[in-house]
């Protein structure tokens, strides 16, 4: 049985803030496949190309022919729960605080037996269990045994919680609520539990649809939020910067021109002053304040997710300026990911195929909806992912990058 | 003569006899900017980034950088700004005759009519009655329309959109032709956004303010504030552009003299 996740209470004051600790991160080269494979929400092992055999450890060679082509190929999970252990005492910083803690041996279907750490709502051994891959606090892949069916309160499990990143009772900042995403996000971390979300608008002067209706929800304060403004910037994060769990930079410029279709610079200027430089002026204001409450009690500041584009991959030459803004951001992005990692704060990084916005009136269907886009965003905040691909354009874009990128930059030079 | 004038002036400045009215809002990041639909190119807000404050970026001084439009805050139109004045000679910042900058104002207290239609247009009729009460409009002065908008500092009341578009007082167009061609203006002032009224891309000619006033070679101002202070006649303001080569307009610090 899994308790329910208590509403927490109110913080005590007179209490320091407890320094947030990592567990142990690092890693061999060949063992960060774990970790890039579950940063996109999937468990995968090295399958040896000659033999066949499915080898964990993570190793340069096939344990049973020493064949060193080993690619990793996703893995179904299933498997035997064979042992199991509770850890009462441990030297480790990380750990030590997070006592009791389950362990448990599962040998896998596919072959080999794996450390993992035991859910909750896993039966004690011999019992079925279905493994997957989670980031842990200091980004790094780790195995989680769960129950093979779904049990009540799956989510709140105590071991699991320092993995994700669940809204539920979570403070949450959206930067920008003027747009459809921005109001699809308000409703989904609202449906998913959040307690508080702040709600960034700029330039109110222009009534946009929507909003009101936003603001009119139990839990939603609206907030003036400017990205090209940094003092703005500054006093809103002066204001709730301290109490912020989770922030969803969803404020992005987006118009549809190339180099050749608009003389002048502004329209890039534009995009980049908002995808780029309004990510940078947030990631200094906030990104302080998060960090020194990534350990603060069971509602800890613990995400920052940032809508890109699966344009910031590769270049869609139709949106060049914008491709460029958010290749910019991407990489904004991964420097603030290194920054915030020694407070085991999760960068996740949303890069959707073409939204089903204003800007893209005239792009062909499949487009992302807004409500699609926010119920990943939901998803990957549950899941502690890393990178999402939401949407059939972006996974497919994203697997062709993968395979061959220059194939998909003359790919998409042809469609624009 | 002259140099007596400019004396007796700085025996006023100094005395407090004639006082410095400050026409100007502040250069502010929160302060709105004019809005077009958005596939147009737009005007920059005003921006500004520190540089340093006394600080390892700079130990003993403190200084900013800052960004606008030429269009931005209180600010100064000039006839190149419109498509009517593109051909004019001396029509840009830079090349605006500097004697045009200093001028006598006459103010027209259209506050009441402002608060009670937020589209109110000020008319030829209207003028005329104030010319009645007040002398005829002296040639090469300015006609600066007070309606007390500057007091509407919530940016949403200042700018007062709704879904048809803004609502802000503003010239009607037959008024224009007349401060032009009869009265010889040197230019239109306005405590809104533009020197046009909200609607007034609706009116013929769309922004008759700027077709007629820039075609004819004469300025705007916009974003005024403290007109209420000024008296209806007898007013001189300072208004010069920053000399921004080829620029269509620059904000500006406005001036009043007025007697004490």
């Amino acid at each position: 049985m899994i308790p329910p996740l208590p509403r927490p209470k109110r913080k005590n004051p007179v209490l320091r803030t407890r320094a947030p600790l990592l567990p142990p991160g690092p890693r061999s080269r060949a063992a960060l496949g774990l970790t890039a494979a579950a940063a996109l929400g999937r468990f995968e092992l090295q399958e040896c190309a000659a033999c066949g055999a499915v080898q964990y450890p993570p190793r340069e060679a096939c344990h049973r022919c020493l064949g060193v082509e080993l690619p990793w190929r996703r893995q179904s999970g299933e498997g035997e729960l064979i042992a199991e252990t509770t850890i009462h005492h441990s030297h480790d910083t990380f750990f030590r605080e997070r006592l009791p803690w389950r362990l448990g041996m599962v040998r896998l279907d596919a072959g080999p037996t794996v450390v993992a750490h035991l859910h909750g709502g896993c039966g004690t051994a011999p019992a079925r269990v279905l493994v997957g891959a989670r980031l842990d606090k200091a980004g790094q892949g780790v195995l989680v045994a769960f129950p093979p069916e779904e049990v009540p309160n799956m989510a709140d499990d105590r071991q699991l919680r320092e993995m994700t990143c669940d809204p539920k009772y979570r403070k949450v900042l959206i930067t920008d609520g003027k747009t459809a995403v921005g109001q699809a996000l308000v409703r989904a971390v609202c449906a998913a539990g959040a307690e508080l979300v702040w709600v960034g608008h700029a330039e109110p002067w222009k009534k946009l649809p929507g909003l009101e209706q936003i603001d009119a929800m139990p839990g939603v304060s609206l907030v003036p939020l400017d990205l090209t403004d940094s003092r703005a910037v500054r006093e809103i994060a002066g204001e709730i910067g301290g109490k912020v769990d989770i922030l969803i930079n969803n404020a992005e410029v987006h118009r549809t021109q190339g180099i050749a279709s608009r003389s002048g610079i502004e329209v890039a200027r534009a995009e980049m002053d908002v995808n780029y430089f309004g990510l940078l002026r947030l990631a200094q204001e906030f990104a302080p304040a998060m960090r020194a409450r990534a350990a603060d009690g069971q509602s800890s500041a613990t995400a920052w997710v940032n809508l890109l584009s699966v344009f910031a991959l590769s270049s869609f030459p139709g949106q060049g300026t914008y491709s460029a803004s958010k290749a910019a951001a991407l990489s904004l992005s991964q420097t603030l990911r290194a920054e915030m990692r020694p407070a085991g704060i999760r960068v996740i990084d949303v890069f959707p195929g073409p939204l089903d916005d204003e800007w893209n009136q005239t792009l062909p269907p499949p487009k992302v909806s807004p409500e699609a886009l926010a119920r990943a965003i939901v998803a990957a905040l549950r899941d502690g992912v890393e990178d999402v691909y939401p949407g059939e354009v972006a996974a497919e874009w994203f697997a062709r990058w993968r395979e061959n990128p220059k194939a998909l930059e003359r790919e998409l030079a042809s469609q624009s | 003569m002259s140099t007596d004038t400019l004396a007796a002036l700085a025996a006023d400045l100094l005395s407090g006899r004639i006082r410095v009215i400050d026409l100007t809002q502040t250069l502010a990041p929160e302060f709105p900017q004019i809005v077009l639909p958005p596939e147009f190119g737009q005007c920059w807000p005003f921006r500004i980034e520190e540089v340093s404050r006394y600080d390892e970026r700079g130990p003993a001084w403190y200084w900013n950088n800052f960004s606008c439009g030429e269009h931005t805050g209180t600010h100064f139109d000039a006839p190149i700004h419109w498509i009517s004045g593109r051909d004019l000679p001396n029509n840009a910042t830079d090349t605006v005759p500097v004697q045009h900058l200093v001028g006598r104002a006459c103010v027209i207290d259209c506050s009441r009519e402002a608060a009670a239609d937020p589209d109110y247009l000020l008319t030829r009729e209207r003028v005329l009655e104030w010319e009645r009460h007040h002398g005829r409009i002296p040639p090469r002065a300015w006609l600066l329309m007070r309606t007390d908008w500057s007091k509407r500092t919530d940016p949403v009341a200042y700018q007062n959109f709704d879904e048809t578009g803004q609502h802000t007082p503003g010239p009607a167009s037959d008024l224009v032709r007349f401060l032009v061609e009869e009265r010889d203006v040197i230019g239109f002032g306005s405590e809104a956004i533009g020197t046009d009224a909200g609607q007034g891309y609706h009116l013929r000619p769309p922004y008759p303010c700027h077709y007629f006033m820039h075609g004819a070679g004469r300025y705007g101002l916009q974003c005024l504030t403290n007109l209420d202070r000024l008296p209806p006649t007898g007013a001189v303001i300072f208004c010069a552009p920053l000399k921004i080569k080829n620029g269509s307009g620059s904000p500006i610090r406005a001036l009043a003299l007025v007697p004490g």
